[in-house]
């Protein structure tokens, strides 16, 4: 009896779960945290696809008419202009001219022989667009997916880099305390005490247009929140009592740092990212709509969101809708992602 | 017992909670049992015995999401069903009728408000008085209660008084407005023994004085037994006995309880193995192992030499001034092969610091410490590192010290990767393993993290990992404090079995007055920095010299006598 209840307590017994796998299993139990998860990861794969030209490749072609409507929108318009063909004024029969009494026929048959000579290798510009065309006849909808695939391209390294920076340094002030933190935190006062806005303007005039200055840029001035997080996390952890433990058995001041205090304060970064990508997009829109991120030849939301208010006047208003319905989408769903995450990884919360 | 007036009854009390993996946890599984008027009762158990829940249940405090309590329960406070009652009509009962005192005073006052203020306040709203008449009764209360000048001390903030005193606050608070049920939930387990033994007193007067019954919770027996009319004993959601003190303490019924009452560490006599839950569970009855003998031999060999150690800390003191704090001064002692010198005294004392300086976790003022003849305290970091190995530590806080990231295989093979032991992962995976089973733990332990084991399992898998590294010396910091008697128990027999094995010399650092004695050879008393006595275990325990260490003895809780109960 006793032998039978030993194994089947270890049969059934669950399998072992890491802090993150718990953190999972509540994510998604969470079902609007789920859904914004997979948006989220839609959009990355679609960031993914446009950078590696699977989508979007021909964004740049004048593929239609200059400002046509999206074709679903554009109904009302055609009919007006397909009912009349010109001719309706004339009157009078139709006379039928045989080739030899045509003046012109001789001319009619060189120009039908020549034809070939002058045709345009260009496609014609088509009217039925998804989401209509831009003021050059580019197609909005590829328009709209390249810039997102820029967004998202900025909006995850500038994240990426900005927490980098912030918990390295953030990492250090707070472990070491003393001197180390007093320069940093000097160093984090400065760039704190000019507003945020005017730096990134300054940064961006004094460093161009183009990717890498602006993720550049857009990370440089927004680590300051991750590194005050990560400081506090630092001089909280560093006093623990698995820290001291490490530090009895040998670990060197690197190894606690990185390798013991840094998993523990993980959860905290994870959501510092998604807080930040949402943050950072946002801030490239802004500089692009005010001409200070990427390059003439490149587009990206804000730089679409820039050629809108000449074409509201004229009414044209796709282009806004494409992005609106993108950007609004991605930061909703990632902000309402961040909620979740907090939920799902804070130990203290049930 | 003919004058037993019930006041309140708990009847068939069950409470489950929904786990987050669906699953249900059963704390309370229908337990019944009541509360006479002008009497105290004592509700003993250890962690998951389901008494706190049992205290919240009365109070109405149980979380409300996540948490059922079967319709059929009920509690009856003088023939009222509290788990039928509106929100308004608990809230007038509570901090009136029934008030409630937590283990913690620090975090159960608030930092913000005066003392004063804060009892005046129960006052306002529970008995209506007006702000002024509050005032002076509040300051009459904490006379009461025995703080020395209550006019000044009702202006103070929390932080400004000192744990026993802001317990002796939360009483005053708690018998303000004269309730009949007062709740104490383990009121003295975060303090030290002298304070322990006055807030007893004190709560044993305020209970004769108010004929107030008092539901006193706890995990130590020893503390009830002095003033306890009645005991309860809790073990996983079920009551094991309950009765009169006398009848539980001297004629237990249940297994349980006679285990409980075996397994803490008692001053009078020290068993070479401590008993353990599992011994009186068994079919055959508990025989006590003989008794061991204890104290330094003179051809022990001395392995740790300190001398005149001091420790000072740094306390700013306004803008540029720096005052220095001696949290050590001038101690010196001698640690054998094989032995263990047990260092006790109340927080503050320095003891702690003792050992983390041992450990170069915090930086000597001056003094040395030779460990085989050479100066640790003196060494550059590199050539302490060789020493790192051979002296070790054990922290008191077993959920603390132990990475949460990590599982439990990389927290045991972390020190021997970073010293070089055993020359590749299974090789080392091997050693790991064997010290698991040495401590008690299954091999497959070793995938698992440390939020999957109890605090004892815990504590287990903190000294296999100190063994890693096959230390010379072993720093026990309150190590086994923060656990159950029970497992305290396992966990002190478990560290015996080591000494006798590798010859381990432990570091034994406690409050705890019977656990040193029953673990020392020698015993080192220190208040405020000093060693104020050190000898023998027997020998200070049975002639101390100095007022002090009387003193500390003189308050540990002597349990139950007969003789308690006929004065």
């Amino acid at each position: 009896m006793p032998t039978s209840n030993v194994a089947s307590s270890a049969a059934t017994e669950p399998a072992s779960r890491s802090l993150w796998s718990l953190g999972w299993q509540r994510l998604k139990r969470d079902r609007v945290g789920y859904v914004s998860l997979w948006v989220v990861v839609f959009f990355m794969v679609l960031g993914a696809a446009v950078w590696s030209g699977l989508l979007a490749r021909g964004w740049d072609q004048e593929v239609g008419n200059p400002n046509t409507a999206p074709m679903w929108a554009a109904q009302e318009k055609l009919q007006h202009t397909g009912t009349s063909d010109g001719m309706e004024g004339a009157t009078g029969p139709i006379i039928r001219l045989t080739p030899a009494e045509d003046p012109i026929a001789d001319m009619l048959a060189a120009a039908e022989h020549n034809k070939s000579k002058y045709q345009t290798m260009e496609a014609p510009k088509t009217d039925a667009l998804i989401l209509g065309s831009d003021q050059r006849g580019r197609s909005v909808f590829e328009k709209v997916l390249q810039g997102t695939g820029t967004s998202m391209l900025v909006g995850i390294f500038g994240a990426l880099l900005s927490v980098a920076l912030g918990t390295v340094l953030g990492a250090f002030a707070g472990y070491f305390g003393g001197k180390t933190d007093d320069f940093l935190m000097w160093f984090y006062s400065v760039f704190t005490s000019v507003p945020d806005m005017l730096l990134l303007l300054a940064f961006a005039a004094v460093a161009g247009r183009g990717f890498t200055t602006l993720i550049l840029v857009l990370s440089f001035t927004s680590w300051t929140g991750v590194f005050r997080l990560v400081r506090a996390e630092y001089m909280k952890q560093r006093s623990r009592e698995y820290v001291q433990a490490a530090d009895a058995i040998g670990a060197s001041h690197l190894s606690r740092m990185f390798v013991h205090i840094l998993p523990n304060i993980s959860h905290l970064l994870l959501v510092q990212f998604s807080l930040l990508l949402v943050g950072l997009i946002k801030y490239e829109v802004i500089l692009s709509f005010l001409g200070f991120g990427v390059g003439v030849k490149q587009v990206s939301w804000g730089s679409i969101l820039g050629e809108v208010p000449t074409e509201l006047m004229q009414g044209y208003w796709w282009q806004l809708l494409g992005v609106v319905i993108m950007m609004s989408t991605l930061v909703t769903a990632v902000s309402m992602l961040t909620d979740a995450l907090r939920d799902a990884l804070d130990p203290k919360v049930k | 017992m003919t004058d037993r007036e019930i006041l309140l009854s708990v009847r068939d009390l069950k409470v489950g909670f929904r786990l987050e993996d669906g699953g249900r946890f059963e704390a309370l599984k229908g337990i019944n049992f009541d509360i006479p008027r002008n009497r105290t009762v004592a509700l003993v158990g250890e962690s998951g015995s389901g008494k706190s829940v049992t205290s919240m249940a009365i109070m109405r405090l149980l979380p409300e999401f996540g948490c059922e309590i079967d319709a059929a329960s009920e509690i009856l406070f003088e023939g009222k069903n509290l788990l039928k009652a509106t929100t308004g009509e608990i809230r007038s009962l509570r901090g009136r009728d029934i008030t409630m005192i937590f283990q913690e005073p620090m975090t159960s006052l608030n930092p913000v408000f005066t003392v004063g203020d804060q009892i005046a306040e129960t006052l306002i709203v529970h008995a209506g008085l007006g702000r002024a008449a509050a005032a002076a009764r509040a300051v009459e209360l904490l006379r009461e209660v025995g703080l020395p000048e209550p006019e000044k001390r009702a202006r103070a903030y929390p932080h400004q008084l000192s744990g026993g005193q802001q317990q002796r606050v939360m009483i005053a608070i708690a018998v303000a407005c004269e309730p009949k049920l007062l709740i104490a939930d383990e009121p003295t387990t975060a303090l030290d023994v002298t304070i322990q033994k006055q807030i007893l007193e004190l709560l044993a007067n305020l209970q004769k004085k108010h004929g107030m019954s008092v539901l006193f919770i706890t995990h130590d027996l020893g503390v009830v037994g002095e003033f306890a009319d009645e005991v309860i004993v809790m073990r996983h959601g079920v009551i094991r006995e309950q009765g009169s003190s006398r009848q539980v303490f001297e004629a237990p019924q249940d297994a349980y309880t006679r285990a409980l009452m075996a397994c803490r560490p008692a001053l009078a006599h020290r068993p070479e193995r401590l008993a353990v839950i599992d011994d009186f569970l068994q079919p055959e009855p508990y025989v006590p192992p003989p008794d061991r003998a204890r104290g330094y031999a003179p051809e022990d060999r001395t392995v740790l030499d300190v001398q005149d150690l001091c420790v000072n800390f740094d306390i700013r003191e306004g803008l540029f001034r720096k005052r220095k704090f001696e949290a050590v001064k001038n101690v010196s002692f001698k640690l054998a092969k094989g032995r263990t010198l047990g260092i006790v005294g109340e927080s503050g004392s320095g003891k702690t610091t003792v050992g983390l300086t041992l450990m170069r976790l915090r930086q000597a003022a001056s003094g040395k410490a030779l460990f085989d003849g050479k100066d640790i305290l003196a060494m550059n970091p590199r050539e302490f590192k060789d020493y790192k190995r051979r002296i070790q530590i054990i922290f008191q806080n077993p959920y603390a010290s132990l990475n949460p990231r990590f599982t439990v295989g990389s927290i045991l093979t972390e020190p021997l990767r970073l010293h070089g032991i055993g020359s590749n992962q299974a090789e080392r995976e091997k050693i790991v393993r064997e010290l698991l089973d040495r401590v008690g733990l299954p091999s497959r332990a070793m995938g698992k993290y440390a939020h999957e084991f109890s605090g004892g399992q815990r504590q287990r898998i903190a000294i296999a990992r100190c063994l890693t590294l096959k230390p010379e010396i072993l720093i026990c910091d309150e190590s086994v404090s923060a656990l159950d008697v029970s497992v305290q128990a396992q966990v002190l027999n478990l560290l015996q079995d080591l000494q006798d094995e590798f010859k381990l010399s432990y570091l034994f650092i406690s409050h705890d007055l019977a656990v040193v004695k029953h673990i020392s050879d020698q015993v080192m008393v220190m208040n405020k920095g000093e060693v104020v006595e050190q000898a023998d275990s027997d020998q200070i325990y049975r002639a101390p010299a100095c007022d002090y260490t009387r003193r500390l003895l003189g308050s540990i809780p002597r349990g139950w006598t007969p003789a308690a109960d006929a004065a």
